[in-house]
């Protein structure tokens, strides 16, 4: 059986693991690295709920193999927030009531993290137009742009606090 | 969601790239953003004996435009770069508007343009930009490059006119004679969906007469189809009621629709009709 | 004087606390079933059958068992040596485990292959040679019973047809006489096409067989874990007191982790065999294509009328497509669920209903889609004949409603079909909404912008919902009445365990059942955690769906709280030294009668219940309560939605969605709003996209999330909720249920306005899903919509 060895940063340490091809990168985080906080819920690219970062970008970890990830950094929910303190996307799902199951959630919050680093001020449209791979059953998903809303605030103010 | 087993190859170069795929033959597939081809390797409809990543290769990331006005899109420009462009917000209206509307944000992240185009999707969007915008493939195998006019490229359902051995390495949009104006419209079930119907306008103007007009549909035939007769009944003309019409007519015809859960034939084709005449009458136009 | 608790502050009733669940999910901490992993657990994968209807002839696992890395390759026949090939449903018909003879819908499981991963298992699911003889499909209610079709359910001794039931309710003759009298006739035939719960996550089980002790353990992604139970021990034969089921964290289950699926069984079957824990994770297509469906109802309908807008009489005829197997998961009395709670929101005299039940080569279900056992059905076609009958008055759709609903001093009230309505002020939610809505000005917006060519519409959805089923005289599923428990311990320094039967999926549980422990004791919600989703370690329940966890587990743990409380009141006289008569309850404290300074809190009587309770008392502070409810509870709601079409493209656009609930006493508002617009996006996703049908050859049209299209947040509307707060009279504390409502009564809102919006044209409908194509065609020829979207095989 073929394997490589793939170095990649997940959530800021390096790792360095031997691999089949042919595993989803999905996969390597939940079964080989534990990082169960992505998850999979569809087959064909569609929902949005293993979103991680690829280098800061936005990538269903389903549609990528993990020897594609040798050489780049990933960031999963797991790597979101500290044990200790929530980030404030996380403090904003909370407050706002963004999430029922938890099942879509760390993907959504993965999707928001990407926008509100390229655009620390969204409006409920560009909310809703950057979630539009990230399909949530319970919700509604007013809250969950309510909830990106909370989280964008409490990022500027933390900015301008800290200028 | 669990691949069959393949052998996996990252060149750093081209030409590794190119030597590797001559050495695999027909059982390699060449992987660059890979939202196409992963999904169907996943679900095992796609089995190949090897892949052959070319993420790796530096140099072939970039979109520019040459001196001439030529604009290029190389092989792992992805649809996240085309859809933040400021080069292609002021100068390619057309591409402009279609880079947003394929698939999500994650997928665009990853999936390519030149990707897209090899993938020949029926119902593709890519194809029909570059079709309406005259475009063209460059595809390079250990013996050189080969230039294929994308109206050529794109040869059947899921079929691209590369020969074994061969690598599309970039997209070519030929410059504009006058200002370029355009748009794509997309009738879709749902955000990210493969169009019901969609159409590409990509038209070249001087003081208001039309130098060259492309227009190109997605979802209404075998493939992307160039409505070539609307295409010439505009050239030469300005655009009014009467032409505007005559082309929408045309483009209607051009299309061969079929019946299925997004809609009946005669609606496609009425939507066709629809589209072209919302097009031409204001190109800024964008669908709902 | 001690200061009065502030129950909100606390976390009691009527508190919008944020979510306890919240804490794991928002660190990626949840634990849903794919995120165990055992000790040498291996994976299980299924190989299903592509073809719909076909006999088997052969199947040949002898490449499988070679692969490297395979364990196990579990045929029907293998399982029919263990007596598991089939099994019972909870509809008293049998289904297959994994097919022997034929397979009799597209997706139906034919074998299981274990292996060391899920990708070795693929490979051998791959390796796995079956042949069929094809046999010819059916795939709707009208093909079963024609002439000459084929028997689907061979299998079944003396089944000479297709048909798996026969049903009627209501006063035949009195409607026929009312018929009779009736100025007008208003007539409605459509159909509720197939649709799917589809959570996010699909099933999955981990089987855990222990061989030293005989102790069988499931974790497994169920809505109703003690249920499961209770089937296990019947379907494999084992004692129910060896059988554990852990239902984990669940990622959405709308109905769709109820049922015992073939998948769980073969993952226990697979563990016993090879006494190691089995995982069984099902992929989408799988969940799709094999799992319960919802809807696919044909009805024919009509009411009849008074001039003056008065309807006098309703009947209705329903053609239930029930896949291959009969396997509904409701109440055993009720054949096609509660559907007979059609027209319960409006004062008619007289109601029949028919229905039959058929056999196709689908998959089989029928469950309770975010619904009260077919009340989606039941309230779409009562709320589209509404609309339809008042323009066949020529009466405006509010008023023909007001006149009709029934009035508030009519509760309780007693619906043709048998049910008994327990309270609410339906006229009151109507006008709350049409005032929301700005009725009148919409109305005149949508005359001028007519006259510009322009076409806006309204629709109007007035629904109430029989919840919290049921009371024990006529609920139960395999013959267990439907009752729930609940056990409250609360411990030496006032903390409290909370144990209850049924189970969240994402409504919050742990969150509201601790509030309605603080409403009862005072206890701050903080202090309490609540228990669920393991049998060893729970009180029998019935389970989460059908909207019944807020008025059944939620009365027994009121009442549950109510008996400790009795309790701590005796310790609490024996603390202050006066007699039991003498002490006073105020939140989370008694006093003594006119000395309110003299008491002690919750938290003192539970100490003593530990270290300081008179003589001859028990110890401890604990008790459990058994549930039994007098009736189910009747929230109402009035949801309007406004559109506008655009008649060159079909496509329609909702410009605004207003929801008037009334679920009664709301225990966490938060949460209760949460419910109700994920509820009125399920209802917006089955208006506008979300079904799934089949081609001639029984091909699944909706077997994956490219061609099953649930909305994103794009194209979802925003919402506007407002509320009425009507007490169920019955309930211990005033709560009725409401996570279905929305669902249930939103998609005729939706319908609704997209007809109004062409109300000019004398089309009388369209079936869901409203897709361009099919408004379009409707504006264009004038005519009416029927039956689901062609497929392409079908087309060509």
């Amino acid at each position: 059986m073929e394997e490589r060895r793939i170095n990649v940063v997940v959530n800021g340490e390096p790792k360095s693991v031997d691999v089949e091809p042919r595993l989803l990168l999905v996969h390597f985080l939940r079964e080989v690295l534990g990082l169960t906080g992505t998850h999979i819920g569809c087959d064909t690219t569609n929902c949005g709920v293993c979103t991680v970062l690829f280098d800061g970008l936005p990538v269903k970890s389903c549609t990528m193999f993990a020897v594609m990830a040798d050489g780049h950094e990933v960031t999963t929910v797991e790597g979101l927030g500290l044990p200790s303190e929530l980030h404030p996307i996380q403090e904003g799902f909370r407050e706002e009531h963004g999430l029922q199951c938890g099942f879509c959630t760390p993907g959504m919050m993965m999707a928001s993290k990407a926008l509100l680093d390229e655009n620390p001020n969204p409006t409920e449209e560009d909310i809703r137009w950057a979630l539009a791979g990230n399909l949530c059953r319970c919700t509604g998903y007013q809250n969950i742009v309510k909830s990106v809303l909370w989280a964008a605030e409490k990022l500027r103010s933390e900015a301008a606090m800290s200028r | 969601m669990y691949p069959s087993r393949f052998h996996y190859e990252a060149p750093r170069t081209l030409d590794e790239a190119l030597d590797l795929l001559q050495a695999y033959g027909d059982e390699a597939k060449v992987l660059a953003g890979g939202q196409s081809l992963i999904p169907l390797i996943k679900l095992r409809f796609a089995a190949p004996a090897a892949i052959i990543d070319i993420n790796n290769i530096s140099g072939l990331d970039y979109h520019e435009e040459d001196s001439d006005g030529s604009l290029y899109v190389g092989a792992l420009c992805r649809h996240r770069t085309l859809e933040r462009s400021p080069l292609l917000r002021s100068k390619h209206p057309t591409m402009s508007a279609t880079a947003p509307l394929i698939s999500d944000p994650m997928v665009r992240s990853r999936g390519t343009l030149v990707g897209s185009l090899c993938h020949a999707d029926p119902q593709g969007d890519w194809a029909s930009v570059m079709l309406a915008l005259g475009g063209e493939i460059i595809a390079r195998s250990t013996g050189g490059e080969r230039v294929i006019p994308v109206s050529q490229f794109v040869v059947g359902p899921f079929q691209n006119a590369l020969q074994p051995g061969e690598i599309a390495v970039r997209a070519r949009v030929p410059a504009p004679r006058g200002t370029r104006s355009g748009t794509y419209l997309k009738l879709e079930r749902r955000v990210g969906d493969f169009a019901t119907v969609g159409l590409a306008v990509a038209l070249e103007t001087s003081g208001g007469t039309i130098n060259r007009a492309g227009l190109a549909l997605t979802g209404v035939g075998p493939s992307n189809i160039q409505c070539t007769a609307a295409e010439q009944a505009l050239a030469g003309k300005t655009l009014n009621a009467s032409t505007i019409d005559q082309a929408a007519r045309l483009a209607a015809e051009a299309a061969q629709p079929k019946t299925d859960v997004r809609g009946s034939a005669e609606f496609k084709r009425h939507v066709v009709y629809t589209f072209v005449t919302r097009a031409l009458s204001n190109p800024q136009a964008r669908a709902a | 004087m001690a200061q009065a608790l502030d129950e909100i502050k606390i976390g009691g009733l009527g508190s919008s606390r944020k979510r306890v669940e919240d804490d794991r999910f928002l660190r990626g901490k949840g634990n849903y079933i794919d995120d165990f992993k055992l000790p040498g657990m291996v994976h299980m994968e299924i190989l299903r059958s592509p073809l719909a209807h076909a006999r088997i002839t052969s199947i040949d696992t002898s490449k499988a068992w070679q692969i490297p890395g395979v364990h196990m390759v579990l045929t029907g026949d293998m399982a029919a040596q263990h007596n598991l090939a089939w099994m019972p449903t909870l509809s008293y018909d049998t289904q297959a485990v994994l097919a022997t003879d034929k397979v009799r819908f597209q997706g139906q499981e034919i074998a299981c292959v274990v292996a060391d991963d899920p990708y070795i298992a693929k490979d051998g699911c791959e390796a796995i040679v079956v042949e069929y003889e094809p046999l010819p499909p059916i795939v709707n209610p009208y093909q079963a019973v024609a002439e000459g079709a084929p028997i689907i359910r061979d299998d079944k001794e003396g089944q000479t047809d297709n048909i798996c039931y026969r049903w009627e309710v209501g006063d035949r003759e009195g409607t026929e006489r009312a018929f009779a009298q009736a100025d007008l006739v208003s007539k409605l035939e459509l159909h509720y096409p197939r649709s799917h719960p589809s959570p996010i996550e699909c099933c999955g089980s981990i089987a855990d067989y222990n061989s030293a002790t005989a102790k069988l353990t499931v974790y497994m992604t169920t809505q109703a874990p003690h249920i499961i139970r209770a089937a296990v021990a019947i379907v494999a034969e084992l004692p129910e007191h060896m059988i554990r089921i852990i239902s984990p964290d669940i990622g959405g289950g709308f109905g769709n982790k109820v049922p015992v699926y073939p998948g769980y069984v073969c993952s226990i079957l697979c563990s016993i065999l090879l006494t190691r824990p089995v995982k069984w994770i099902e992929d989408k297509t799988g969940n799709l294509i094999s799992t319960h469906y919802a809807r696919d109802i044909y009805y024919k309908g009509e009411l009849a009328l008074r001039k003056d807008g008065k309807i006098l009489a309703v009947r209705f005829h329903c053609d239930s497509d029930n896949g291959a197997f009969f396997s509904d998961a409701q109440p055993t009395k009720f054949k096609l669920g509660l559907i007979h709670s059609a027209f319960a929101a409006y004062d008619i005299p007289f109601g029949y209903m028919t229905a039959q039940g058929t056999y196709t080569n689908k998959a089989p279900g029928g469950v309770a889609y975010r619904c009260s056992f077919r009340v989606t059905e039941a309230m779409f076609f009562q709320e589209r004949a509404i609309q339809a009958a008042a323009y066949d008055l020529g009466m405006d759709q509010a008023a023909f409603r007001r006149l009709n609903l029934v009035k508030s001093h009519q509760f309780p009230f007693r619906t043709p079909y048998g049910f008994l309505l327990d309270s609410g002020q339906y006229e009151k939610c109507l006008d709350v909404a049409l005032n929301a809505i700005d009725y009148d000005d919409f109305l005149r917006e949508k005359e001028e912008a007519r006259a510009q060519g322009r076409r806006l519409g309204i629709g109007i959805s007035t629904m109430t919902e029989p919840l919290g089923a049921g009371n024990s005289r006529e609920y139960d599923i395999l013959g267990i009445k439907m009752f729930d428990a609940a056990e409250l311990r609360v411990h030496p320094s006032g903390k409290a365990i909370l144990k209850i039967g049924s189970k969240t999926q994402g409504q919050g549980h742990e969150t509201t059942f601790a509030q309605i422990v603080t409403h009862e004791l005072g206890i701050p919600a903080a202090d309490i955690l609540v228990q669920h989703g393991d049998t060893d370690n729970t009180p029998f329940g019935m389970g989460t769906y059908a909207s019944r966890s807020t008025p059944v587990a939620g009365a027994a743990t009121a009442m549950v709280a109510r008996k400790v409380r009795a309790k701590a009141r005796k310790l609490a006289a024996h603390l202050l030294e006066v007699s039991e008569e003498d002490v006073e309850w105020e939140l989370g404290r008694f006093h003594v009668r006119g000395a309110p300074n003299n008491g002690v809190s919750i938290q003192e009587c539970a100490m003593a219940a530990y270290g300081n309770m008179p003589d001859g008392m028990e110890p401890g502070l604990e008790n459990n309560a058994y549930y039994d409810p007098p009736n189910m509870t009747w929230p109402f709601a009035a949801y309007i939605v406004t559109v506008e079409v655009d008649p060159e493209t079909g496509v329609w656009d909702v410009l605004r969605m207003v929801a008037v609930d009334d679920c009664g006493v709301r225990i966490n508002p938060m949460i209760v709003e949460g419910q109700i617009m994920g509820g009125m996006t399920e209802a917006y996703a089955m208006a506008n996209m979300q079904f799934i049908t089949y081609d001639a050859e029984g091909n699944c049209v909706g077997s994956n999330y490219m061609d099953y299209l649930l909305p994103t947040a794009w194209e979802t509307p925003g919402f506007e909720l407002h509320e009425v707060v009507t007490p169920s009279p019955h309930h211990p504390i005033g709560a009725k249920g409401v996570g279905e409502c929305a669902a249930v009564g939103g998609p005729a809102a939706f319908v609704n306005a997209v007809m109004d919006a062409i109300d000019d044209t004398g089309v009388r409908n369209i079936d869901m899903p409203l897709i361009p194509d099919r408004v379009w065609e409707a504006l264009k020829y004038r005519r009416d919509i029927s039956g689901a979207p062609p497929v392409k095989s079908d087309a060509d």
